[in-house]
């Protein structure tokens, strides 16, 4: 699609694309069967300029645009081995940002440039035994002892969690605060008290998932990624990038079985014909490939809204629902091309069938996938179309300060001027919305810097009123977002996950926003 | 401002559908029970313009670009009458579209110049009783005879195919040849031997559709349109951008099905809670959100390649295929949402649900795409514009 893809973007695909062909393909069944994926093919692609693509050059990256990744998922997609493929999916896309974006330059210069040359491989440590979609609650530990953080507790399904060298863990320094009490901290598998366990998998058999245990494990506190508490809000910043990652690969996978299926059925007979006459086989392909057709465009529009800098949660999610539901179905029915070779290991269709069963549940499984689309459109009454058209697209807004700032097309276009609106009317217009949810339970403040209002919850019911005590749960933002955010016109969950709005405090009650202004 | 859409098209979004909610939104329930649309909407929309948005300006069009279609499109479909749209939509879409691909100047004043200002209305006739996807197949002849043709036959199915006052036929000039045998021809409604018959639908209800008889009418050979053999080719022709517009369709009608049904289960209550609580309910509707999302991303990439210049034949058959597929799922899916309240045509789903229920079989069949679609990936084959 040259609307994407420049000249630039298409040599660095071919030589890419040779590459894997020379140097990973004619491997990766061994690959599969040692359950293991050897560590030099990392530092030759790191060689190769093939890895840090986006990062900045003084980590030795090649500062190059988001479509550039998108190439490399989709050259990555054609593998045929979603265990090859992941291995940098999560080191380059869903462990490091966090690094890059929130820590400090002693992190950056000790993990990025390895990661780059290849010589590094790591991990994303989210998920526990007992906390996998629901994030918040995580129990792994990480209490502060004079210079370092003593972690314990343990994670589950680590991609490069045995062979990698180090871990973005999410842990809780606060145990009592719920959201706000999580925290990005790097661990490394050669730390005292890191073991892990190699899990037996039904697919993605070439990468080396972990179960770890972290037993009074000593992390020096200059290993804390940005500021404690706030971990939450810095891993739902990169959701959007770890969901839309996935998508190319998935697109290019399944034209990649579309292929080899027609490949085979061209020359497979039965009755006295090639089986890629008959008419039903013909219509299966022609729904499989329209829908991917569909798919790649709808990816190609997702990867320029990111490449554009804007970070729509529910585009994102969608694609990552879409693409994922696709695969298993384009997976089961180009294996029931091949007849009884497609059971056979010998031949694509099983590997693949195997390996995309984890789509819709790695990654943010279908499921919570529904959960934020349906927040979005159904909760999400003042999520704003922009004033253009339907197709969603906004002019990219500058990002704010901090990096991280950056708003999603759910807040953008009504620059409406907001009248200046005195505190006491602010109290009254909300009272109406607080009378009618339950009591919070707890403190909320609204703060515009200089003025700020407190909902009182620890009652029977909710009480509005202009004052600035100390608050369980303090929101930190403009008076004209306050007021959209009351009039529809600003989605609170939108605001929270972009950080137009900032919290302090209890997360928990701050995700309470989204039925206090619906 | 938009990757595709501008403030120009905005504007007239807007504007567009103003005058729908004013002119044809009060009007669709009627309309329904009268089994057609009465003829000053359809001089309304031409004074407007809005039969000639991609028309050239000598014959009173405003020569936009295809865009303005795509908008055209997608506020029809908010209407909830698929009969509605159906017959606005054929006028210029189909009879128009071959007066001025194929028609001579002559041709053009007298059909293209009022069918643009909406005081002719035309139609387009393929389909037989005993040939529909197989359009080789016709079997209406037209037989030279001195400087006329004669014309026998039958069509059915055929939208504005019992009110239009011209009728863009498809004859067999060559009974024992397929596809090289076909020719188009314009037939006045007025002229002798012309009759039909209104069809009594599932949906589609606003809409006159007919079955037309011919029985000896005579046209003049200057009544051919275009050229002799030529009439299959025209015909293939116009299928991308009439399978687009038919994806538009389908993902539109399914957004504002959405709409209306977020609407309802928002005021609806249930077991002590409204039931766009119910997970289950909310899970079907991000899922069909998502799949909408796609269908009109896709719709939008393809408009673009087409407005570029490139043909996009078996692209734009897996568009439409998917679109109406997409609207028969929502549908369905919808209606149960209002429980039964969407069993009662009082409420919006009944109509819907019948009225998307021809998109797979009209303008190309899913089935018919399919081959198109398996033919273009597995035998290689392509189409080229004529």
């Amino acid at each position: 699609m040259s609307t994407f893809f420049t000249e630039e973007h298409e040599l660095f695909r071919q030589s890419l694309r040779a590459f894997l062909e020379k140097e990973a393909i004619p491997h990766i069944d061994q690959w599969e069967e040692d359950r293991r994926t050897p560590r030099d093919i990392w530092k030759k692609m790191g060689d190769m300029g093939f890895l840090g693509l986006s990062y900045p050059e003084e980590y030795g990256g090649l500062g190059l645009d988001f479509f550039y990744d998108v190439v490399f998922n989709e050259e990555l997609g054609r593998c045929n081995s979603g265990g090859f493929a992941i291995t940098q999916q999560v080191t380059q896309y869903m462990s490091c940002p966090n690094i890059l974006k929130y820590g400090s330059e002693e992190l950056k210069q000790r993990y990025l440039p390895g990661i780059i040359s290849g010589d590094l491989i790591s991990s994303i440590g989210i998920t526990e035994p007992g906390a996998g979609s629901d994030a918040q609650n995580i129990s792994t530990t990480a209490i502060k002892d004079g210079d370092h953080y003593v972690v314990n507790g343990a994670k589950t399904f680590i991609t490069n969690g045995v062979y990698g060298d180090f871990i973005v863990t999410v842990v809780k320094t606060d145990p009592e605060a719920g959201a706000a009490g999580v925290s990005l901290l790097i661990l490394e598998q050669k730390m005292e008290g890191v073991t892990s366990r190699k899990l037996k998998k039904l697919g993605w058999h070439s990468s080396d998932t972990a179960e770890l245990n972290f037993d009074n494990v000593k992390v020096p506190v200059e290993n804390l990624i940005g500021e404690e508490g706030r971990g939450f809000y810095y891993l739902m910043n990169g959701l959007q990038l770890e969901r839309l990652v996935a998508v190319p690969a998935a697109v290019t996978g399944c034209e990649t079985a579309i292929e080899m299926s027609l490949q085979y059925m061209s020359e497979r007979e039965a009755f006295g014909r090639p089986i890629n006459k008959f008419q039903v086989l013909r219509h299966r392909i022609a729904q499989l490939a329209s829908e991917v057709e569909a798919l790649k465009a709808f990816s190609y529009h997702c990867c320029e809204m990111y490449a554009n800098d804007i970070y729509d949660v529910k585009l994102c999610s969608m694609a990552k629902l879409l693409a994922t539901e696709l695969c298993e179905k384009v997976a089961t029915e180009c294996l029931q091309f091949f007849g009884g070779y497609g059971f056979m290991e010998e031949y694509p269709m099983a590997r693949m069938y195997r390996d995309v069963r984890v789509g819709t549940i790695g990654g943010g499984s279908s499921e919570i996938m529904r959960e934020i689309i349906a927040k979005i459109v159904i909760d999400g009454q003042g999520y704003v179309k922009p004033k253009s058209s339907g197709n969603g697209i906004v002019e990219r807004k500058a990002s704010t300060p901090g990096g991280n700032g950056k708003s999603d097309n759910g807040s953008t276009d009504t620059a409406e001027t907001t009248p200046d609106i005195s505190i006491e009317e602010i109290v009254s217009g909300i009272q109406a919305k607080a009378s009618a949810v339950d009591a919070l339970g707890k403190t909320l403040k609204f703060d515009f810097g200089g003025e700020q209002i407190t909902i009182d919850g620890t009652g029977a019911d909710n009480q509005v009123s202009a004052s600035n005590p100390d608050a369980d749960c303090t929101i930190n933002l403009s008076k004209e977002d306050f007021h959209k955010l009351v009039s529809g016109n600003l989605n609170p969950m939108n605001a929270v996950m972009s950080g137009q709005v900032k919290i302090d405090g209890d997360m928990g009650l701050a995700m309470k926003l989204q039925s206090l202004f619906s | 401002m938009t990757k595709y859409f501008t403030e120009e098209h905005d504007t007239f979004r807007q504007s567009f559908r103003a005058f729908l909610e004013k002119e044809v939104k009060p009007n669709i329930d009627q309309w329904e029970k009268d089994g057609q649309l009465p003829r000053d909407i359809y001089k309304k929309f031409g004074e407007m313009g809005y039969f000639g948005l991609n028309r050239p300006e000598e014959y009173g069009g405003l020569d936009l670009d295809m865009w303005y279609g795509v908008v055209f499109d997608e506020e029809i479909a908010r209407m909830n009458s698929g009969g509605f749209g159906a017959s606005i939509g054929a006028h210029p879409m189909l009879a128009l579209t071959h007066i001025t691909h194929e028609g001579t100047e002559e041709q053009k004043q007298k059909y293209l110049v009022p069918g643009i200002l909406g005081t002719k209305v035309g139609c387009l006739a393929i389909t037989e009783p005993s040939a529909g996807s197989d359009v080789q197949s016709v079997r209406t002849t037209a037989i030279k005879d001195g400087d006329e043709y004669v014309i026998n036959g039958s069509k059915t199915f055929i939208t504005n195919g019992v009110l239009s006052d011209f009728l863009v036929v498809v004859c067999k000039t060559d009974p024992d040849q397929k596809a090289k045998g076909i020719s188009l021809f314009i037939i006045d409604r007025d002229t002798a031997g012309v009759s039909a018959t209104f069809l009594d639908k599932l949906g589609w209800r606003a809409s006159d559709t007919g079955e037309i008889a011919f029985d000896n009418v005579r046209v003049p050979a200057s009544n051919m349109l275009g050229a002799e053999g030529q009439g299959f080719f025209y015909i293939m022709q116009h299928f991308v951008s009439e399978r687009l517009a038919m994806a538009v369709g389908g993902y539109a009608a399914s957004e504002y099905a959405i709409e209306v049904t977020l609407k309802y289960m928002n005021e609806r209550e249930a077991f002590g809670r409204k039931i766009n609580r119910f997970q289950v309910l909310r899970h079907r509707i991000a899922q069909l959100s998502a799949e909408i999302e796609m269908v009109k991303q896709f719709c939008y990439s393809l408009y673009a390649r087409y407005a570029a210049g490139e043909y996009v034949v078996k692209e734009a058959s897996m568009a439409k295929l998917l679109g109406t597929q997409l609207a028969d799922k929502t549908m369905t899916q919808c209606l149960q949402m209002f429980g039964g309240y969407g069993y009662m045509e009082e409420y919006p789903m009944a109509r819907m649900f019948r009225d998307t229920r021809l998109g797979q079989i009209g303008g190309g069949t899913s089935e018919i795409l399919c081959e198109i679609i398996a033919k273009a990936m597995i035998d290689g084959r392509s189409y080229k514009s004529v």
